[in-house]
């Protein structure tokens, strides 16, 4: 049986991964990306934690954590096509309108 | 139905008020001319006078001299009950049928002088407001209704003073009168108040009552008749506040005869005598009101010795002459303050509507040292200035000298401990009114013509609409004090008997003129007055109607003096560098210091402190979204550091 901590590690790597990516990545599809890596993250946490204290709340967290991941998706994908269709580009250093 | 006149009382001011409303609301401006306007205003006040006719012929039958009627509460607060109401009784019956009178003549007058003038009914209108705001003044049964009227003829004195407004020196004189006028209502304002404090009421009937007075705390009498007294001074022009009125013949010369003389200018002396019995029982209040007045009365006829402007001279004479009525109400004899008050709004009327009538036939020139000779081609004019500088003067038969003569006797015999000097004070006066008069009468009139020859043959006399109302002034001031004075001598004559409640009780004056002296000094007091009179007008006479020479010579030899004569002694310019100039001058500091530096610099500091913090946060702003993931993190790491504070330390 693979100790707990292993998994607690896991997590950690996965959500730091998700916030280097949403840090250093130009590309928004890239961003959206990593943040859904940083929700995996959580989400493995909840799981793993749920099962250390036997307690069935995490896991439906997760489920609840998952479908609205979907949606955001789908709201993010669709604000991304918007701005390629306006900016010809989905790079997030050129969207500046709201500068002074 | 039988209409009961008693009731109808608010038709006086009432009149004029409608006149003043149709000229200059209703009237379509197309139809302002001077026909309507003047037939309208004419005809209002001579409502008003046959309506104060009709009501003193009432008042003279009824049981009771007294007429009062509130016609609606005006103000309701707590204690505070001031209604709108009006009482016609002796004193206000003579002033209102006085004042509606000869308002009547000086408004037939200026149809005549306002003949060429621009705006004929916006001067109507004002005449028209000024008369019935008079009315008010001296009908209103409480001081809060006197002073409605008070401020209101203050208000149409400065409207008049400046009716030529594209003149500057006009809109000055208006705004010094304003000015120096709000100084003397403050005053009158304070005193109102403390009289409120001290009776409860503002009401004649409830103050004036010999209990209440009699009731009241003595120092709060005091206080209140040098309050009021205050207000007199500058509606009246007495020192210090006299210097509004010579400024004030800016304004046409019917404004003056009417307002700066005939009326408004008696407003302060109908008020000390409206509050006889109040001053009456502050004798101290009485002294400073006598000591005002004879100073100014002496100081004002200085003054007009050295004055060339023909209205300046009347003036002052108008500024010396009210001093002598307040001299008469210092020393309780307000039966003849009143009546001086009614002989001068004659032969003042008179004086100034014939230098109306002088400007109108030489066109518009004041300066008398430039006139002379004008007898012979304004006959009219001459005889009644002539009659008019005879009744001021004081000689007699004609109505000066019964008002004055009886001033002069009651100062002589009053109770005050400084009678004596009052009277020799104002028998200076006395000689000094008849030579100043003389002076202005043989410089203009008489002697050889000083204007330029081509001038000379323009001048004419005055059409008849001008110069009736001089011939019935003249002959009122002629005949009016005979008629009111008599039976000569004092106290028990026509004026003084139908004034009964306003005689002074025995121990001031003297009742019927036997109590002290008598009638031998009564009849050597008049001796001498009228040998003053006499002097003074002749020995002036021969100076200033002869040849010019003379009068040059005359001047030189007054020297020093006939300059501080002519500069009015630098009261001006005294109360320029005392008042005016510091007043100024703080004003300028407030509003080029205070205001700019420190209130606006406050005000715009707030604003430039949030400018420059807004110009620094802005930059967080720079659009750089992962930036705002960075500070975001930050921020998620900050407070997860917080809540776990207990665990890591």
């Amino acid at each position: 049986m693979v100790p707990t901590q292993w998994y607690l590690l896991l997590s950690a790597v996965l959500f730091g991964l998700g916030i280097i990516g949403v840090l250093v990545r130009r590309q928004a599809i890239v961003i959206l990306m990593s943040i859904e890596l940083m929700l995996n993250g959580a989400n493995l946490l909840f799981v793993t934690m749920a099962r250390e204290i036997g307690n069935l709340s995490g896991q439906v967290v997760v489920f609840f954590v998952v479908a609205v991941a979907a949606a955001e998706v789908a709201v993010g994908l669709s604000i991304i096509v918007r701005l390629f269709d306006n900016k010809g580009t989905v790079d997030v250093d050129e969207i500046n309108l709201m500068k002074w | 139905m039988e209409l009961n006149w008693a009731d109808q009382l608010w038709l006086v001011p009432a009149w004029p008020a409608l006149g003043a409303l149709l000229i200059g609301v209703v009237l379509p401006q197309r139809a302002r001319s001077l026909a309507t306007s003047a037939a309208i205003a004419v005809g209002a006040v001579a409502l008003a006078f046959v309506t104060s006719l009709i009501l003193l012929a009432h008042l003279l039958v009824a049981p009771e001299w007294l007429f009062e009627r509130a016609y609606t509460t005006w103000i309701q607060a707590g204690d505070l009950n001031i209604p709108v109401g009006l009482r016609l009784d002796p004193l206000s019956a003579t002033m209102c049928t006085m004042v509606s009178g000869v308002g009547l003549l000086i408004h037939i007058y200026s149809k005549g002088y306002m003949a060429h003038d621009e705006a004929p009914a916006r001067f109507f209108a004002y005449l028209n407001l000024f008369t019935a705001m008079m009315l008010l003044l001296v009908l209103a049964n409480n001081f809060a209704l006197m002073f409605v009227g008070w401020e209101g003829v203050g208000l149409c004195s400065y409207l008049l003073i400046g009716f030529w407004h594209q003149k500057e020196s006009a809109n000055k004189a208006g705004l010094k009168a304003f000015l120096v006028n709000r100084i003397g209502d403050c005053g009158f304002i304070l005193g109102c108040l403390l009289i409120f404090v001290v009776f409860g009421s503002l009401t004649f009937s409830e103050v004036l009552s010999p209990d209440a007075i009699h009731a009241a705390p003595p120092a709060m009498l005091l206080a209140i008749a040098l309050l009021l007294f205050v207000g007199a001074t500058g509606k009246s022009a007495q020192i210090p506040l006299y210097v509004w009125l010579p400024d004030a013949m800016e304004g046409p010369t019917p404004v003056s005869a009417l307002i700066h003389a005939a009326t408004m200018v008696t407003a302060g002396v109908y008020m000390v005598v409206r509050c006889a019995p109040l001053y009456s029982a502050v004798p101290q209040a009485s002294a400073v009101v006598a000591w005002i007045g004879v100073l100014t009365a002496l100081l004002a006829g200085l003054i007009a010795l050295g004055q060339r402007d023909i209205k300046r001279v009347l003036a002052y004479s108008t500024i010396s002459q009210l001093g002598y009525m307040f001299l008469a109400c210092g020393v309780g004899a307000y039966v003849a303050a009143i009546f001086h008050v009614v002989t001068h709004a004659f032969f003042k009327a008179c004086l100034f509507l014939g230098a109306g009538s002088v400007m109108h036939g030489t066109g518009d020139r004041t300066d008398i040292t430039q006139m002379g000779g004008l007898a012979a081609h304004m006959p009219r004019t001459s005889r009644t200035f002539w009659i008019a500088c005879l009744s001021i003067a004081g000689i007699a038969p004609l109505a000066g000298f019964f008002s004055k003569d009886e001033i002069l006797y009651e100062t002589f015999i009053s109770t005050l401990p400084t009678a004596r000097i009052l009277w020799v004070l104002a028998m200076l006066t006395a000689f000094l009114t008849a030579f100043y008069m003389f002076r202005l009468f043989g410089l203009t009139f008489h002697g050889a013509s000083r204007m330029p020859k081509r001038e000379a043959s323009h001048v004419h006399e005055s059409p008849p609409v001008m110069t009736w109302p001089l011939i019935i002034l003249a002959f009122l001031a002629m005949v009016g004090g005979f008629l009111l004075g008599w039976p000569y001598p004092h106290q028990c004559h026509l004026l003084g008997a139908f004034m009964a409640d306003w005689r002074p009780p025995a121990e001031h004056g003297a009742e019927g003129g036997g109590a002290s002296g008598g009638l031998p000094l009564m009849v050597l007091l008049a001796a001498l007055s009228f040998a003053v009179a006499v002097t003074g007008s002749g020995l002036a006479f021969w100076l200033f109607s002869g040849p010019y020479r003379r009068v040059q010579e005359f001047e030189r030899r007054l020297g020093t003096a006939q300059t501080a004569f002519s500069r009015k002694f630098w009261v001006d310019e005294l109360y320029g560098y005392t008042v005016v100039g510091p007043l100024q001058s703080l004003g300028n500091w407030l509003g080029h210091f205070v205001d700019v530096r420190i209130v606006d610099g406050l005000v715009n500091g707030v604003g430039g402190a949030c400018q420059m913090l807004g110009e620094g946060v802005r930059r967080l702003h720079a659009s750089r979204v992962r930036f705002y993931a960075f500070v975001m993190l930050g921020g998620a790491v900050l407070v997860v550091a917080y809540m776990l504070r207990d665990l890591m330390f």
